[in-house]
């Protein structure tokens, strides 16, 4: 697998499996608005990766986006851990996606500044989004934070429970590095300064007590992943794999 | 045969209406990048408002029967997402049809479509369309959508 196809799919995972996480919310969102407003995220989402999946498929030259986002299995997909964490409960979704966000948006104003002008043009494609869904995602947890007692005590817990798996984000391994020193990858340790900015910033406004930086999972990049990314995929995949070659 | 320049492609694209907001067309959207004359075949750039937008599937097929009425039949259609789109493209005239419909235009203000007024408030962001926010207007009291500034 050439470098530039797997760099690829690494981006194109982290907005398809968040965007999956997004979908599970269809029907079950608090509000009415909350419902529509989660599943449009997702459906941006989708857009994103289905444009890295086909980016992906033009370097591959074999397989399809479709086959990328439906036939591989749990060790083949490279997305950080954080964002296959469960949606949980309205608030655990709101912190997981505060934290993602952050990093979404200074990743891809990078991103649109790499030497590989179809990355470059999906990057700034999807920074505009990215924009959009951090707005949405960090006033909630200011609103959830700061909001009542009870509120503000399962924030703290979703955003404790989930800590360890935002240093994940900022790994650097063989492939990055050759990505980054090529002028095509982003280096993702060098947004950690920025990304807790503006994450102390978010956290300030919500009243909320940032963790400590202890212990911090890892392995994503292997493709060794958390429990709950099998669950995800063997409901995503289930009609291609039941059906395989099945249209719409 | 190949009938007309790039110029009278222009003309047609400009008569194809956005599907979900009927009032413009694709080209008042700002969607259509440019257009190429090549070989006597027609390049057609087109890119998505927002990357998952259901409605870019629909815009290539009406697209593709609107210039074909017009007998124009070797054209190519092509997805390109750089630069990528803003409702920045849209101008002023566009604006005022989209207020006419009752959809708040892309502005810093976000002001009411029934009764001017600028005293209005966030419902959602996020609407029946990707591209567009919930509001409600504090003077008339009325909810409304509003294109989102992107």
């Amino acid at each position: 697998m050439s470098n530039l196809l797997n760099y690829t799919l690494r981006i194109a995972d982290n907005a398809l499996i968040l965007g999956q996480r997004m979908s599970q919310w269809c029907s079950n969102g608090p509000t009415l608005e909350e419902d529509i407003a989660m599943v449009n995220i997702s459906l941006d989402l989708f857009g994103q990766a289905n444009g890295f999946y086909e980016y992906a498929s033009s370097i591959d030259g074999n397989k399809s986006a479709d086959d990328f986002a439906f036939l591989r299995s749990e060790r083949e997909y490279f997305n950080s851990l954080i964002v296959e964490q469960k949606n949980g409960h309205f608030g655990d979704t709101i912190v997981r996606n505060s934290l993602f966000d952050v990093y979404a948006v200074l990743f891809y104003i990078k991103l649109g500044k790499s030497k590989d002008e179809t990355l470059a043009a999906l990057g700034s494609k999807s920074l505009k989004e990215a924009k959009y869904h951090l707005r949405h995602s960090s006033n909630w947890l200011i609103r959830l934070g700061d909001g009542t007692e009870e509120s503000k005590e399962k924030v703290q817990t979703s955003l404790n429970d989930i800590w360890m798996f935002t240093g994940n984000l900022f790994e650097m391994d063989e492939l990055d590095s050759e990505m980054f020193s090529s002028g095509i990858g982003v280096n993702n340790t060098a947004l950690k300064p920025e990304w807790d900015k503006e994450v102390n910033k978010i956290l300030g406004k919500a009243k909320l007590t940032r963790p400590e930086d202890s212990y911090m999972q890892t392995g994503s990049k292997k493709g060794v992943h958390t429990e709950h990314l099998g669950h995800l995929l063997s409901e995503m995949q289930y009609l291609q794999r039941t059906h395989p070659d099945a249209k719409w | 045969m190949q009938n007309g320049n790039t110029k009278h492609v222009w003309e047609i694209l400009n008569t194809v209406p956005d599907p979900e907001i009927p009032v413009i067309s694709v080209v008042e959207l700002g969607i259509i990048h440019d257009v190429k004359s090549i070989n006597n075949t027609f390049l057609i750039y087109i890119t998505p408002t927002y990357s998952g937008c259901p409605a870019i599937k629909t815009f290539q097929d009406d697209i593709n029967s609107c210039l074909r009425k017009n007998q124009i039949e070797n054209f190519e259609l092509i997805i390109k997402y750089d630069p990528p789109w803003t409702t920045d493209l849209m101008n002023d005239e566009t604006k005022e049809k989209l207020k006419k419909y009752g959809i708040s235009p892309p502005s810093e203000t976000v002001i009411c479509p029934q009764c001017d007024s600028e005293k209005t408030e966030l419902i959602s962001e996020f609407g029946a369309t990707a591209c567009k926010a919930l509001y409600k207007c504090k003077d008339c009291l009325e909810p409304f959508e509003h294109f989102k500034c992107i």
